[in-house]
């Protein structure tokens, strides 16, 4: 939905750190994103694209990590990974009691760049 | 090469967030960023409690719902102070717009702010503005399983409302279904089943946000950022 201003800012980022570090491109970019945030990695791919062109990091490659969101059961303790809309019953033994450890996070976690000199 | 980042990528929007709330802070505003879809009552949430509220707690009110002005039309007959923010197409309200709002109310009259956001429960949540509190308001003919559908919004709630309350058996919305959707992903949430219409259940609700900004006011380090 928004993630014209997302991609804006990934791509401001990694243009910075890569400039700070000397670097003369931008080959890939490692993103991690929470299964419960609501970013479409397509959106992105397809803003990036378009953004991206003529910049450092034109034709790097975006890699999402999907953090998954996982469900553990109180009443018999199963855990499963589970996407929205979430289950309302284990499926295991069909309790109502669950507890949801999923992540909303949103973060670049690593640039790969190529060297100014070594060209690598 | 690889090199580390690990930055969070709104961080250019929380660090605006971190300053609006410097602003609050400093001038003692206590803020609440109100979240729901379209129609689920965010508006009349908001005059209910203002109307309910002790005289020395003065409200305002930034409106970000919609391109238009009915809402904050409706606020100013009031005599709130109200700016409207146009997002135009925008499906939330973020940091920067609150930003550039601030400059047009009088926030040395105002104790309690609250923020209608846009009707969408989806991104609002990720978007912090710089809030004391996030409030999630849902209504009773959405149904109950939005909590199942709309985990990350309910996850991001400090406190969660159930609004029109007066239609429950109507839409034969089931409260503990609903709950133990929330419950979920926010145990610790209170939950406020109220009607605007009725007036049922607005002792509790609003019992509660003034406890919450009393508490803020004795120890400003407390809260985090919303
Ligand atoms: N029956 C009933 N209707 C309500 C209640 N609260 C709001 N409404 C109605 O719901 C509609 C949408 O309310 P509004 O506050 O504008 O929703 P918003 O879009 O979230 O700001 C209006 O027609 C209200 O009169 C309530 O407690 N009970
Ligand atoms: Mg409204
Ligand atoms: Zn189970
Ligand atoms: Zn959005």
């Amino acid at each position: 939905m928004h993630e014209l201003p997302v991609t804006e800012g990934i791509l401001k980022t990694v243009i910075e750190t890569s400039e700070r570090n000397g670097a003369r491109r931008i080959t890939a970019i490692n993103l991690v994103i929470g299964e419960l945030s609501s970013i479409v990695d397509d959106s992105i791919q397809f803003y990036f694209d378009l953004l991206s062109q003529g910049t450092l990091a034109e034709n790097a490659a975006l890699h999402f990590r999907r953090e998954p969101t996982i469900v553990i059961c109180l009443d018999c303790a199963h855990r499963f990974n589970a996407t929205a809309p979430l289950e309302s019953q284990c499926p295991q033994c069909g309790g109502a009691h669950l507890q949801v450890k999923g992540s909303r996070d949103f973060f670049i976690e690593s640039i790969e760049v190529e060297d100014e000199d070594t060209g690598r | 090469m690889k090199i580390p980042v690990v930055k969070n990528i709104l961080s250019a929007n929380d660090q605006i967030a971190a300053d609006n709330r410097a602003t609050f802070d400093e001038l003692g505003v206590f803020v609440v960023n109100v979240m729901a879809s379209p129609g689920a009552g965010k508006t009349s949430v908001i005059l209910a409690t203002t109307a309910r509220l002790p005289s020395d707690v003065r409200p305002g009110v930034i409106e970000g719902d919609l391109a238009s002005r009915i809402d904050a039309d409706t606020i100013a007959a009031r005599n709130i102070p109200v700016v409207q923010i146009n997002t135009g197409s925008g499906c939330h309200l973020d940091a920067p717009m609150i930003r550039a709002a601030l400059p047009q109310l009088p926030l040395q009259d105002i104790d309690l702010l609250f923020v209608e956001n846009v009707g969408n429960l989806v991104c609002p949540a990720e978007f912090k503005l710089g809030a004391n509190l996030a409030v999630v308001v849902a209504s009773a003919p959405e149904g109950h399983d939005k909590s199942y559908k709309y985990p990350g919004m309910f996850a991001a709630a400090d406190a969660v409302i159930l609004n029109k309350a007066d239609l429950l058996q109507v839409f034969e919305f089931d409260v503990d279904y609903f709950r133990r959707g929330i419950e979920m992903v926010n145990p610790d949430a209170p939950f406020f089943p109220i009607s605007c219409r009725t007036g049922a259940g607005m002792d509790a609700w609003l019992a509660w946000l003034l406890e919450k900004r009393q508490s803020f006011a004795e120890d400003r380090n407390q809260s985090i950022v919303v």
